[in-house]
């Protein structure tokens, strides 16, 4: 517990910014930001299994305006969650601790998560015919 | 380097926080389980998307579809609580705040599971 005038260790606002840092950063933001969606899931399945008046009401949020913009973001965040938890995965075996690997994979993570977002969503208004 | 810890500390493995890397592993187990079961999902929802309620009760009845369903929620939920812990085990300084808020999420997540787990089976053999 740090109380008093103790020194604390250096914190975010002393480092430069690189994609190592944003990813870690972003790890735990998406992970925090996709607990949220994990709760509006449960909505979701609770909504289904009460009746088609309340379901079409939770529809009804889910593809407004709104709706479409939280869950877009949800979708990145789990886009970027997953290919970044994939790398912690690989650092647990030891690998990508180098500068190199360990940069162009955090940058990796975002390529694929703003690529397969895009395609998401794409692929979801070709379903529904609005594209 | 020499290493101060005792010869049955070592063995024991279980550090600082007396469970060893439990936590560690168990949050690596549920990521990997959520990678298919996430691409289950995406994949699903995108394929499904704009279906109507009828429509959508359908999908979940389908045996495979309910199983999926509530190994994923079950598995999300684990893995969060997970998460959560070491994001308030971080920033949460204060001891009582710090357990109040860990058995608030503790709570919250296996109310959530249920939740999601009794909705799918409600709609499985529901009529």
């Amino acid at each position: 517990m740090a109380q008093g005038n103790r020194p604390l260790s250096p914190h975010l606002q002393v480092y430069r910014w690189g994609a190592h840092m944003a990813v870690s950063i972003m790890h735990r933001a998406t992970g925090s930001a996709l607990a949220f969606g994990a709760i509006l899931l449960t909505w979701w399945l609770v909504a289904l299994a009460t009746g088609h008046e309340y379901f079409n009401m939770v529809q009804g949020y889910a593809s407004s305006f709104i709706g479409r913009i939280v869950l877009f973001g949800l979708t990145f965040a789990l886009m970027q969650h997953m290919a970044s938890g994939i790398r912690h995965l690989f650092m647990d075996t030891g690998k990508l601790y180098d500068l190199k690997p360990n940069s162009l994979t955090a940058k990796l993570t975002f390529l694929f998560s703003i690529v397969m977002t895009l395609l998401i969503w794409v692929a979801a208004y070709k379903v529904m015919g609005e594209l | 380097m020499t290493d101060l810890r005792t010869p049955l500390s070592k063995v024991r493995g279980l550090g600082s926080a007396k469970d060893g890397t439990h936590h560690w592993w168990l949050q690596r187990v549920t990521a990997i389980a959520n990678i298919p079961l996430t691409i289950f999902m995406v994949v699903s929802f995108v394929g499904n998307v704009g279906k109507d309620h009828a429509e959508w009760v359908a999908w979940l009845k389908q045996p495979l579809v309910s199983v999926i369903m509530i190994l994923f929620v079950a598995n999300l939920f684990y893995h969060l609580r997970l998460g959560l812990q070491v994001v308030v085990e971080d920033y949460v300084h204060d001891h009582g705040t710090k357990i109040t808020t860990m058995l608030a999420i503790s709570f919250g997540t296996v109310l959530m599971a249920a939740l999601s787990i009794f909705s799918v089976l409600r709609i499985a053999f529901g009529g």
